[in-house]
């Protein structure tokens, strides 16, 4: 067994292991150390790696399973994927932190810590692939318990029709999705299921062999297949009222890392290998990304609580990573993926808090909270202060670094006058003041103002060492790559030169 | 220790100081308040070292973001007389007021929090001044805007204070829009975002019509910043925050941060001639406005952040004149003392009369606050102007700057500075009649007593400075030529205002219990705060609330639930959806998994 596999295969023995019998919440976190340990080791190893491979190719380990089409159950890690498996394992950590204590969990807390590392597992693989077929089917893996633990352990009376909406409205997606992948497939020649035999079927001398009819149609399948699973509007309904009903680690696995693979899934398999569809669509992404990033902010100010803003905020900050992917270069693609690892720890950053707030004054409707909670609780109202200027993009948080990488990335291939790219860019750019707007409405509304006497007389105090440290880890995380932005970018940036020239 | 290392202690030092409070000393308040004054008074030490580093000294750059060929954005810094001389203004007020709120601040019970506050604020106004790039300065601009927020906000628990920070942040970042976009297309223009190498390029950039937009959008930055019209509304409530940050932060530093920006790419303003008449105008018209609004606050400190809007326009449009930006950065300098000056007068005679603000609630300070009263005074005369102080001959290199340019824009700038020349010693005499002179109008200002030396002494050194500060200039290698102008037209109209107007504040003011005129259009800001509270909650509770419905009962049914139904009903013909949702996966999945199978097989 190869590190890799053993990173993917990691969270399943552990979930295996709770289901025989072992501890759950002991289990579920050595398995989360041991893994970041086990990712930090294999980035030890990367270390300044440029290797000249457009797909993966570090530590690569493949077991056949099918030889014609060539279908096998293939692992490897490069710049891109590396930073994503850091994020996952990162927010795993803080998700099984963040989860109640096995006495407090209503049901059973085997199925609620099973989930999250299944969920860990989906994600991990899907990312580390270098197999279409499994590149997609580790996805699935992840969605079950997404939708087990909304309609079980989830909050809020609807939590069963969410449940049920999203089970079906995401199995849609992965339906459209799975056409899209397959047309590609056999537009790649239906040989091979490998990400490198697909790029070699596309690399010929006489360019892209794929006819553009047939590209624009599959990129649009691959673009709505991916964009329902990203929450792309108009097709984002289903994320917020699941974010908000959802348990806090499900919320917080799902928004971070989960939503992460469609985004990864179009700069590693659809824009490459159909440039041109692309390039067809290109518009249609600009008009959409704003409609996430304008229509949804706007939609996020309006939201009367808390869990449903984060929601909608979440959805928004997703039509920066669309912009920096509609850029088509390498810095708006290096953008894009340090705003995947930053969106990712920061909203799962809000999530922990806000379920740590849920726990404890019930409702997160802004009707019902009086605030001046930061007087009651001031290490609460501190951490929300440092998570809500995060979210933000203010300086010393990865998501500035990110931001400024996207921006101009749209502006990077201007000519004479304005493309629409930079009119896109220009008017995604009022999405900043939108997100300040909504967010530090948000902390006034909660944590400043005066305190009324019932929430000073409340029994509830202050974050526990263990809320804490869930929420530091991705602090400070969050801090080192914006103060440091260059160690994500040596890893990402050389992968994105390659893929965003590659085919032209 | 060699110009690198001293200038990268000066920009550290302040971020050390508001870390180690932050992790380590935030509940012991003394230890904190005595790690930060300590830290901004060896950075004013090493400021004044900095002077005698030789001209050509540079410092290592940092690496902080590095796309290789594409883009490559470092921490830099830059220190030539500019930048310089923006150090001793930064640090030394800073050091003063560290000082000031140590007595000031004495019994508050976030005072950690406050020092830590007032060190990442030098932290990030130390990164303005010293930047060497657009995007740097960007970096240091938004955490600025952070500090001030958390600042303004320091007695969060005030609903005033708290709606009053998020208002400063808000406007601001509407300004950063702006800015940033503007350093987009400076990139895109001239291949660089170092000002060294901007500077090189942008005589060879053959789109006129864009750079103008470039400028004019980055000047957005400074129209937030520094509070010019029609941004200028977060500056007065502003004052929500402690007083000695109201000296700092919104009066001798952070809000010049526009004026300094505009200084450092004024290269780009040669070459931008129509964006360089639309500053003027707007510098211009802010100085007119504010003054008019400050002739009708009675909030003693509301006068004065009228008046430091008003004297910030000065200097905006000093940028947009013709050789102009010398004579507004010598204003800066100037007027940074002094106007530090008035707000710690302020605040000490806040804090002497039980934090009342109401200046018709004050009188008869002279006798009880000597000390405060006049230094407050050498303060008032060098803001309204009185020959041979330094607000004079500063503001007079502005106004002669604007007659000699040919434009037809600076023209009318000049005609709006010699009205606010008329205005500023009217609001500033009525002020100081109002409340230091006559009898006492409450029990407040009848108990009012001295300040403590720790107090006292910061404002008899701010009131040298404001006296000496222009013959100190050459020394701290400031740009700005001290010269007499009194016998042109310029001179001879400014002294004509200053005697009017004080003549007329004298008269109108000496003796009254209450203000004898009202003018509520001046009163109520021109209604500028209401039409955009009117506009906000268009936005946030019209548009936003009917995004959301639409979005909620249009675009949900039809892209989620749609969809979903549909589903559904597939699944209702395999009736594989009697027992509940997870079998409603499961059937998809299935589906996926046979479909796929049959694919592979065959």
């Amino acid at each position: 067994m190869t590190l890799l596999e053993f990173i993917v295969f990691l969270p399943l023995l552990a979930a295996l292991a709770i289901l025989i019998g072992a501890p759950a919440r002991y289990t579920a976190l050595s398995a989360a150390i041991l893994n970041v340990i086990a990712v930090l080791l294999v980035a030890i190893r990367f270390g300044e790696n440029t290797l000249e491979t457009l797909t993966p190719s570090f530590m690569a380990s493949s077991r056949e399973l099918l030889a014609s089409p060539k279908l096998s159950l293939a692992f490897a890690v490069d710049g891109l994927s590396l930073v994503l498996v850091l994020l996952t394992v990162i927010v795993t950590v803080a998700a099984v932190l963040a989860s109640p204590a096995e006495g407090r969990i209503k049901g059973s807390p085997k199925l609620y810590y099973v989930s999250s590392l299944f969920i860990s597992a989906g994600a991990l693989g899907a990312f580390l692939s270098t197999d279409l077929f499994f590149f997609y089917a580790f996805h699935e893996l992840a969605l079950i318990p997404t939708f087990l633990m909304i309609g079980i352990f989830g909050s809020g009376e609807n939590r069963k029709r969410t449940a049920w909406t999203i089970t079906l409205y995401l199995g849609v997606g992965s339906l459209i999705l799975l056409a899209g992948l397959l047309a590609l497939f056999f537009q790649c020649g239906g040989q091979s299921f490998a990400f490198s035999d697909l790029y070699e079927s596309v690399n010929t001398t006489e360019g892209n062999p794929i006819p553009g009819d047939a590209q624009n149609s599959t990129f649009l399948l691959l673009l709505i297949g991916f964009g329902i699973l990203i929450s792309l509007f108009p097709f984002h309904s289903w994320a917020p009222p699941a974010y908000a009903q959802a348990p806090t680690p499900i919320s917080m696995l799902h928004a971070g890392v989960l939503k992460k693979f469609g985004l990864y899934g179009l700069i590693r398999v659809a824009m490459p290998l159909l440039p041109e569809g692309a390039a067809h669509w290109q518009t249609l992404l600009l008009v959409l990304l704003l409609g996430n990033i304008i229509v949804i902010g706007l939609v996020t100010i309006a939201q009367r609580r808390l869990d449903t803003m984060l929601g909608y905020s979440s959805v928004m900050h997703m039509g920066y990573v669309f912009l920096g992917i509609a850029s088509g270069n390498a810095i708006g693609w290096s953008g894009a993926a340090l705003l995947m690892f930053a969106h990712g720890i920061s909203i799962a950053l809000l999530f922990a808090l806000a379920g740590s707030l849920r726990d404890r004054i019930g409702s997160l409707e802004f009707d019902a909270i009086r605030g001046g909670l930061a007087k009651k609780a001031p290490a609460l109202g501190l951490l929300f202060g440092f998570a809500a200027f995060a979210s933000v993009g203010l300086p010393g948080f990865a998501n500035f670094a990110s931001e400024v990488l996207v921006f101009f990335g749209g502006f990077k291939d201007m000519g004479d006058g304005l493309g629409a790219l930079q009119i896109a860019t220009i008017v995604a750019l009022w999405g900043v003041v939108i997100s300040a707007v909504y967010m530090l409405r948000a902390y006034r509304n909660v944590f400043k103002g005066p305190l009324a006497d019932a929430d000073a007389n409340a029994s509830w105090s202050d974050l526990t060492v263990l809320e804490k440290t869930p929420v530091l880890l991705l602090l400070v995380a969050l801090m080192v790559v914006g103060f440091m932005p260059n160690l994500l970018l040596m890893w990402v940036t050389p992968v994105m030169e390659s893929l965003t020239l590659f085919g032209r | 220790m060699d110009a690198n290392t001293i200038a990268w202690l000066i920009l550290l030092l302040p971020l050390a100081s508001a870390a180690v409070i932050l992790i380590g000393t935030r509940r012991a308040a003394g230890v904190s308040a005595l790690i930060s004054t300590g830290s901004v008074i060896v950075t004013f030490v090493l400021s004044l070292v900095l002077l005698a580093v030789p001209a050509d000294a540079t410092a290592q750059p940092l690496s902080w973001l590095n796309l290789g060929e594409g883009l490559t954005i470092n921490i830099g810094l830059l220190f030539d007389d500019l930048a310089r001389g923006m150090m001793i203004i930064v640090t030394g007020i800073g050091m003063l007021v560290h000082l000031f709120s140590l007595g000031y601040m004495k019994d508050d019970d976030g005072k950690a929090r406050y020092f830590a506050g007032l060190s990442l604020f030098m932290f990030s106004m130390t990164g303005i001044v010293l930047a060497d790039n657009f995007v740097m300065m960007f970096l240091f601009w938004e955490l600025v805007g952070v500090s001030s927020y958390i600042l303004i906000g320091h007695w969060y628990n005030k609903d005033s204070a708290a709606d009053a920070a998020k208002k400063a942040f808000l406007v601001n970042r509407i300004g950063d829009f702006g800015f940033m976009i503007g350093i987009l297309l400076v990139w895109v223009l001239t291949g660089s975002i170092y000002f060294d190498e901007i500077a090189k390029a942008v005589g060879g950039v053959e789109n006129a019509g864009l750079l103008n937009a470039a400028v004019l959008l980055v000047f957005c930055g400074a129209v937030g910043k520094s509070a010019q019209l029609p941004l200028h509304v977060w500056l007065p409530d502003a004052m929500e925050g402690p007083t000695p940050v109201s000296a700092l932060i919104h009066a001798a530093t952070m809000v010049a941060a526009g004026v300094y920006m505009l200084a450092r790419v004024s290269f780009l303003l040669v070459e931008a001639e129509g964006a360089a008449h639309a500053i003027a105008l707007v510098g211009g018209l802010t100085a007119f406005v504010a003054a008019l609004m400050a002739t009708q606050q009675n909030d003693i400190k509301r006068v004065l952040a009228y008046s430091t809007l008003s004297q910030l326009g000065y200097m905006i449009m000093a940028q947009g004149i013709h050789h102009g930006s010398e004579a507004g950065m010598f204003h800066l300098y100037t007027h940074a003392w002094f106007k530090a000056l008035l707000f710690l007068g302020s605040g000490a005679v806040i804090y002497a009369c039980h934090h009342e603000q109401d200046i018709w609630k004050m009188g008869g300070l002279r006798t009880r606050m000597p000390k405060t009263f006049w230094t407050f005074a050498i303060g008032t005369a060098a803001l309204i102007a009185v020959p041979g102080t330094s607000g004079f001959f500063s503001k007079e290199a502005i106004l002669e700057a604007a007659w000699h340019d040919e434009s037809g824009f600076a023209k009318v700038a000049w005609a709006l500075g010699i009205a606010v020349a008329f205005l500023t010693p009217f609001y500033m005499v009525r002020l100081f009649v109002v409340a230091f002179l006559g009898k006492p109008r409450t029990d407040h200002a009848e108990h009012a007593k001295e300040v403590g030396a720790i107090m006292w002494v910061p404002l008899a050194v701010l009131a040298a400075m404001s006296l000496l500060s222009p013959v100190l200039m050459g020394p701290l290698k400031a740009s700005g030529h001290v010269a007499f102008h009194l016998f042109t037209p310029t001179g001879l109209l400014s002294l004509a205002g200053l005697v009017v107007g004080a003549f007329f504040g004298w008269k109108l003011y000496t003796g009254r219990d209450s203000d004898p005129i009202s003018i509520p259009l001046f009163a109520n800001r021109f209604y500028l705060d209401d039409i955009y509270q009117g506009i906000v909650r268009v936005f946030q509770d019209f548009v936003g609330l009917t995004l959301d419905a639409i979005d909620r009962y249009a675009i949900q049914p039809l892209t989620t639930r749609g969809p979903a139904l549909g589903a559904l009903g597939l699944g209702y013909i395999f009736r594989a959806f009697q027992t509940g949702n997870v079998q409603a996966y499961a059937f998809l999945f299935g589906l996926g998994a046979v479909i796929m199978l049959w694919l592979l097989v065959f």
